[in-house]
């Protein structure tokens, strides 16, 4: 076999590459911009910065033109990810982070895709006090977002057994060891000494990353099988645990997914990642460490939309990467092991632990914790909070588990989901129990459609032919965003939509429903009208034609509604 | 050489003649010569411009000035454009490149070359960044661009149904306006590198040829185009107040303020009337209609009855009287004193007798005609007998915030709209929410300028000003900042401004955020009086700032105070004082002086109201 050679793609630095080698670490001029007085927002270079620290700016597009007009700048607001590994917040957390929500943010808590807590309409003048405070409450927003390794995404049910609370220390421990180590972070938000004679820009501040860090954000999630909750097969490092005689034996280790493209862009694709071996819990961190700096060092730093790992991967070929892998290692993989996933959904309502303990997964439409005029889940999750022993899971399809409840505290929590009203779901179709979408309109500036706040109401829509067709309690996934980024894990979702323009959306179908085949582009630029007109169709045929336990992403392929994508590279074809 | 039919335009003839007299010339007398040939044809070429050329054709010079506006949402069309500015730059062309955003509409008339870079968003509309200069042009405000030749670039997507609408728009709207199409516009899909090329390509084909073809004759024109235009007389006055159009009028508070600050530009084209800045606009209102309405209600009279509204006999209709022509918002002494003949209720009599003067105060504030009309009947009154005893309506001052400089004639105001509750019934200032809530775009207003020698900006463009205006108090600063960047003015400036909420009060912000930009203000200290726990005002920050505001007092800037009249302005004076003596090392009576001083050499001037 002719050798690759391995590096990176030609082409002039983009120029976000120069922003971070001049950033001093990640500095800039942030400390000095976030004060100044006259404007709510921070000139693009440093808003580039403030992603590694976990917050960007935004604007309330609604009022953005009326704005312009007023001769007012946007309504600049900050949006703030907070990382919590594996998803796991204890009761004291959540009562912060629902305070600053109230004090500082829209009122609103997002539960986000990877597990993490998201604020959204923080202004200026608050950030730091909301930082400061997320810190105070041991979690930290460093590193979620930005060219960095983001919160590390891992099955939330731990307790379930021995195995899962094993596999998310491993998440942590991950996590932990692909920080950021600059201390711009606590220089500006936590009032920290500066470092005397902080280094420039000689790699000495940041031992695996370097002073330019990664080309692209960079992502890691594990899953515990039968569950591939965390569409394992959508991250930079999908690792899968391997449980055998009830004992994590270790991890299949899969590179190179992601699910952004760009429309119109065919150079651009949704890709799964592919397993190439399997390594021993001990070994994990090192494989992670090792994987991203092949990624680090052979990344596309010249043209950011095609600077994610898995452009490297297809660029280098899958073997080459993992010789350079095993080479950097100094040791070779052992052989993948055999696994089985069922499915990418949460259980809803209760379920027993293995140490006698009780979790209940709530179902959260859209990740939002919020009061609604007769739902006031958020006023019940505090309550819950305040009471609670145990801590709360944040699942990857943005819902929440009440994890580790005693069989004592279980009739007071009890009493206290029945008293809100506090939903397992069961009340909605099984569709909109796998529902997922993006933030999109008003606050992501990349959104050019709706997602999350108009997908409820097109399901309402859709139940009425769910309903009508007796799917009610059919798992079919369905997802939603406003821009193909892919912050839903869209084109995983056996019926997905990408937004186009207002109102307009490109259709997917044909998606594996345990997350393991991508979906087609099926109709392009359609609006509601033609939407349900399609779905009339497919769901009637589907209910009347499949075959025993067929899942919808797999009928449609079945009956030539769209061709199979067996490969990211031919998504497009 | 020698001079040849093959290598120069003359014929035979011509060659033999010149081939007999160029060799016996001297150096002195070739260049003589020359020289002679150039101002001769000079002459004609001032003829050719003269005549009415239409529109740049070959004949007309070419400036070497080429704008390139772009309209971009996600950079596409940005790229573009600054890929075309530095093309025309290597091909030693003066190109400007721009968002559309940040290009000042008015400087339209001026540009004379103009590429359009345009990529299409949401369905069929444009870009952000290009949605007030599209407003702009496709409004009634949009100039005649007979000077112009254009060439539109645009971008879009053919998935779409209104495939590059927005380039098309623009395309069509300079045509409709006057412009010269130099060259087509070409539409580009996702792909565009190509088509974009081969635009640029032309285009730059098109301006090379037609500046070569024209070199030489240029420097010539300038010097033409100078001369001055007749100005039309100014007829307008107080008294005969000119119906300005109304070209724009926007909130500028965001959703969710407490407030309503109306801007507000007018039209003097026509109008003769000039003036600087510092100036106030006069503006004749109307009361509301609703109010008009209560009070012919309450009377039970007939709106349509004729009245005489003044010496002269002039009549109206009484509702067009009540409306345009007379006061019915402020009670005052005289007007209860007038109207107590009229009524039979003793209560109106005897607030009205000798010694109850402060009773009559007291009952007089916070209410207007109606509250005493329904307090005080039965009446026996006519609907002339009131009307002649009401007060004519007062025209209201606004302070300009626009400069002629910037915008030749315009006016624009920033009018703050007065509403309260008194006595269980909202009030609303006549002439703010007429402004606000009743003018159009289109409409017109009766204004008239009054000009204020007392504020105005320092005769030397090098002297320091600082300027306080909090609310609408910072209008005048908007026409100062303005005539200083059109004039060039080199002076350092700082502005305090201040009003309730940073997010939804910040006037005029993105234009004081381009100035300090630019340099044209130096620096800006803003006071946000309900952000925080504890109130902040203008004076605070001045207070914070002392020892630096002492600096520039002593290195002689000019201090202005416009707004408030009743607490800021008297706060602020306080403050200054307070800062002189303690950054001066004075004593109070020291600091009053040095305040005092600075008020005879012209260098603490107040418009407050
Ligand atoms: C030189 C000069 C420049 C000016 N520049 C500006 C400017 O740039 N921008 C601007 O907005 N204004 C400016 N003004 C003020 C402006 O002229 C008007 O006075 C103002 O707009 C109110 O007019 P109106 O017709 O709306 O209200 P009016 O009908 O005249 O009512 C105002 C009256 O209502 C009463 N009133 C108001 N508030 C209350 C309350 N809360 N409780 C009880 N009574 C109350 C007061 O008696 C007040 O005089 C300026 C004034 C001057 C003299
Ligand atoms: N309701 C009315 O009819 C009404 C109301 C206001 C003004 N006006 C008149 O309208 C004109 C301008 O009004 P505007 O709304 O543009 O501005 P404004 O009322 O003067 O308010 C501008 C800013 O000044 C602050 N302010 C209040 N008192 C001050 C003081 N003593 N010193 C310094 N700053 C002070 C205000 O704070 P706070 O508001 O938080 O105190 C606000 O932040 C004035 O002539 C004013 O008298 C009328
Ligand atoms: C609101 C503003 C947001 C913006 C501007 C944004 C931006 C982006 C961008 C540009 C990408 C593409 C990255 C790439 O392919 O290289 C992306 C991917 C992604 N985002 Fe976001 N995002 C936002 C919010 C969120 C939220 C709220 C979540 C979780 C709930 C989220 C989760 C993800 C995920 C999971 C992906 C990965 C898809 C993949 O693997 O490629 N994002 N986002
Ligand atoms: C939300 C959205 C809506 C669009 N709508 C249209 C459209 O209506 N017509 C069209 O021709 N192109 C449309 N386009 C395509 C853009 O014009 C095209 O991508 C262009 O290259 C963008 O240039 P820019 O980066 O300068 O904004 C749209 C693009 C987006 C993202
Ligand atoms: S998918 Fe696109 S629209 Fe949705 S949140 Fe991500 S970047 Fe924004």
């Amino acid at each position: 076999m002719a050798k690759v050679e391995l590096k990176a793609p030609e082409g002039p630095p983009s120029d976000v590459e120069r922003i971070k080698r001049e950033s001093r670490y990640l500095r800039g001029t942030l400390a000095e911009t976030m004060e100044d007085p006259l404007s709510a927002g921070i000139p693009d270079d440093d808003n580039r910065l403030m992603k590694f620290h976990g917050s960007y700016l935004q604007d309330d597009r609604d009022v953005r033109t009326e704005r312009q007009k007023q001769k007012l700048e946007p309504a600049y607001q900050f949006m703030i990810r907070v990382r919590t590994p594996g998803g796991v917040a204890t009761p004291e957390q959540w009562l912060v982070m629902d305070e600053l929500a109230r004090k500082y943010a829209n009122g609103t808590l997002k539960l986000t895709t990877r597990q993490a807590f998201q604020l959204h309409g923080v202004l200026k003048w608050n950030v730091k006090k909301t930082m400061q405070a997320i810190n105070g409450a041991l979690m930290t927003t460093l590193a979620a977002c930005g060219d960095v390794n983001r919160n590390v995404m891992c099955n939330p049910n731990p307790y379930q057994s021995e195995v899962h609370a094993e596999v998310y220390e491993w998440a942590k421990l991950i996590s932990d060891h692909l920080l950021p180590r600059t201390r711009a972070y606590y220089e500006i938000w936590l009032d920290d000494e500066k470092v005397a004679g902080t280094p420039q820009v000689d790699g000495e501040e940041e031992p695996i990353y370097g002073p330019t860090y990664l080309p692209r954000k960079f992502k890691i999630g594990i899953a515990v099988p039968p569950s591939n909750d965390v569409d394992v097969f959508s991250q930079d490092i999908g690792l899968i645990a391997i449980v055998e005689d009830g004992k994590l034996a270790g991890f299949n280790v899969a590179i190179g997914g992601g699910m952004g493209m760009t429309h119109g862009d065919k150079t651009t694709y949704p890709q799964l990642a592919k397993v190439i071996g399997f390594c021993k819990p001990d070994q994990v961190v090192e494989v992670a460490e090792k994987i991203m700096t092949i990624q680090r060092d052979y990344g596309n730093r010249s043209s950011r939309k095609h600077a994610r790992f898995k452009y490297t991967v297809d660029r280098l070929g899958l073997e080459t990467v993992k010789e350079e892998l095993e080479r950097r290692l100094g040791w070779k993989l052992g052989e993948a092991r055999p696994y089985h996933f069922e499915h990418t959904g949460d259980r809803y309502g209760w379920v027993e632990g293995v140490n006698g303990t009780w979790h209940f997964t709530l179902f959260v439409e859209g990740g939002r914790v919020k009061d609604y005029d007769d739902y006031k889940l958020m006023t019940g999750l505090r309550e819950i909070a305040k009471v609670h022993t145990g801590d709360f899971r944040l699942t990857a399809n943005q819902n929440l588990i009440i994890a580790n409840v005693t069989s004592e505290k279980k009739p007071e929590i009890e009493a206290l989901i029945a008293e809100y009203g506090l939903t397992d779901g069961r009340r909605y179709t099984a569709l909109r129990r796998n529902a997922l979408a993006c933030v999109a309109l008003p606050t992501c500036g990349l959104a050019m459609a709706e997602a999350e706040r108009y997908l409820p109401k097109l399901l309402d829509k859709i139940e009425e032919m769910i309903d009508e067709n007796g799917l009610r309690d059919d798992e079919i996934t369905i997802r939603m965003t406003g821009c193909p980024n892919g912050c839903a894990r869209h084109v995983l979702a056996e019926i997905a939509f990408v937004g186009k323009a207002v109102g307009k959306y490109n259709m997917y179908l044909g998606a594996a429903f345990n997350g393991t085949r991508l979906g087609k582009l099926y109709r392009e630029n359609i609006g509601e009208e033609e939407i349900l007109r399609e779905l009339r169709v497919l769901l009637s045929r589907y209910a009347k034609e499949r075959l025993d336990g067929e899942h919808f992403g797999d009928f449609v392929i079945r009956v030539g509604i769209v061709k199979e994508v067996t490969d990211g590279t031919n998504f497009h074809d | 050489m020698q001079l040849q039919v093959t290598n120069s335009p003359f014929t035979e003839e011509q060659i033999a003649l010149l081939n007999r007299l160029l060799p016996t010339l001297t150096p002195a007398q070739k260049l003589w010569l020359s020289g002679y040939l150039a101002a001769a044809e000079a002459a004609v070429a001032v003829l050719d411009a003269e005549a009415p050329a239409l529109f740049a054709g070959s004949s007309k010079p070419v400036s070497k000035e080429v704008t390139v506006l772009y309209g971009s949402q996600t950079g596409n069309a940005q790229k573009l454009a600054e890929k075309a500015g530095k093309a025309l730059k290597e091909r030693g062309f003066e190109a400007k490149v721009l968002s559309m955003l940040d290009f000042k509409p008015n400087e339209l008339k001026k540009v004379e070359t103009l590429l359009v870079v345009v990529s299409t968003h949401g369905e069929g509309d444009p870009p952000d960044n290009a949605v007030s200069f599209y407003e702009f042009l496709h409004s009634k405000r949009a100039p005649k661009l007979n000077h112009l030749r254009f060439s539109v670039l645009a971008l879009g997507d053919t998935s779409y149904e209104q495939f590059c609408q927005t380039g098309k728009d623009f395309d069509k709207r300079l045509e409709e306006l006057g412009g010269t199409r130099f060259y087509p516009r070409v539409d580009c899909d996702v792909d565009y590198e190509e088509a974009a090329a081969k635009w640029l390509d032309g285009v730059l084909g098109e301006l090379s040829k037609e500046a070569n073809a024209n070199a030489g004759a240029a420097p010539l024109l300038s010097a033409v185009a100078a001369a001055p235009k007749a100005e039309p007389v100014a007829v307008y006055s107080r008294k005969n107040p000119f119906p300005a159009e109304v070209l724009e009028n926007i909130n500028l508070n965001g959703r969710g303020s407490n407030k309503e600050t109306r801007h507000l530009e007018l039209s003097l084209e026509g109008s003769g009337l000039k003036y600087e800045p510092g100036d106030a606009l006069g503006i004749f209102p109307k009361n509301d209609p609703e109010l008009v309405d209560l009070v012919i209600q309450e009377m039970k009279w007939n709106p349509e009855e004729t009245v005489t509204i003044d010496k002269d006999g002039e009549v109206r209709s009484l509702k067009e009287a009540l409306t345009s022509h007379f006061e019915i918002t402020v009670l005052t002494k005289a007007l209860l004193q007038k109207l107590a003949p009229l009524s039979k209720n003793s209560a109106l009599q005897e607030l009205v007798a000798p010694g109850n003067e402060a009773k009559l105060k007291e009952y007089a504030k916070g209410r207007d005609l109606l509250d005493a009309l329904r307090d005080f009947g039965p009446w026996d009154a006519a609907p002339q007998q009131i009307i002649s005893i009401l007060r004519k309506m007062p025209p209201r001052l606004y302070s300009i915030a626009s400069s002629l400089a910037a915008y030749p004639d315009e006016v624009h105001l920033t009018i703050g709209a007065v509403r309260y509750e008194s006595h269980g019934r909202l009030r609303k200032g006549v002439c703010s929410t007429f402004c606000a809530e009743r003018i159009q775009i289109g409409d017109t207003l009766p204004v008239f300028v009054q000009p204020n020698p007392n504020f105005k900006l320092p005769k030397d463009p090098d002297t320091p000003i600082i300027m306080i205006g909090p609310g609408t108090g910072v209008a005048p600063f908007r026409a100062f900042m303005q005539e200083r960047e059109a004039t060039g003015a080199n002076g350092k400036s700082w502005l305090f401004f201040g009003d309730q909420h940073f997010m939804t009060d910040f006037l005029y912000q993105t234009e004081w955020l381009a100035w300090l930009k630019s340099g044209v203000l130096t620096r800006m200290d803003v006071a946000f009086s309900r952000d925080t726990e504890r109130k902040v005002y203008v004076q605070h920050r001045m207070q914070e700032r002392s020892k630096e505001l002492f600096g520039w007092l002593e290195e002689g800037a000019v201090v202005y105070v416009c707004g408030d009249k009743q607490h800021m302005a008297r706060d602020v004076h306080q403050t200054l004082i307070e800062i002189i003596e303690k950054e001066g090392g004075m004593s109070r009576e020291q600091a009053e002086a040095y305040v005092t001083e600075m008020q005879k050499q012209k260098r603490y001037q107040r418009d407050v109201y």
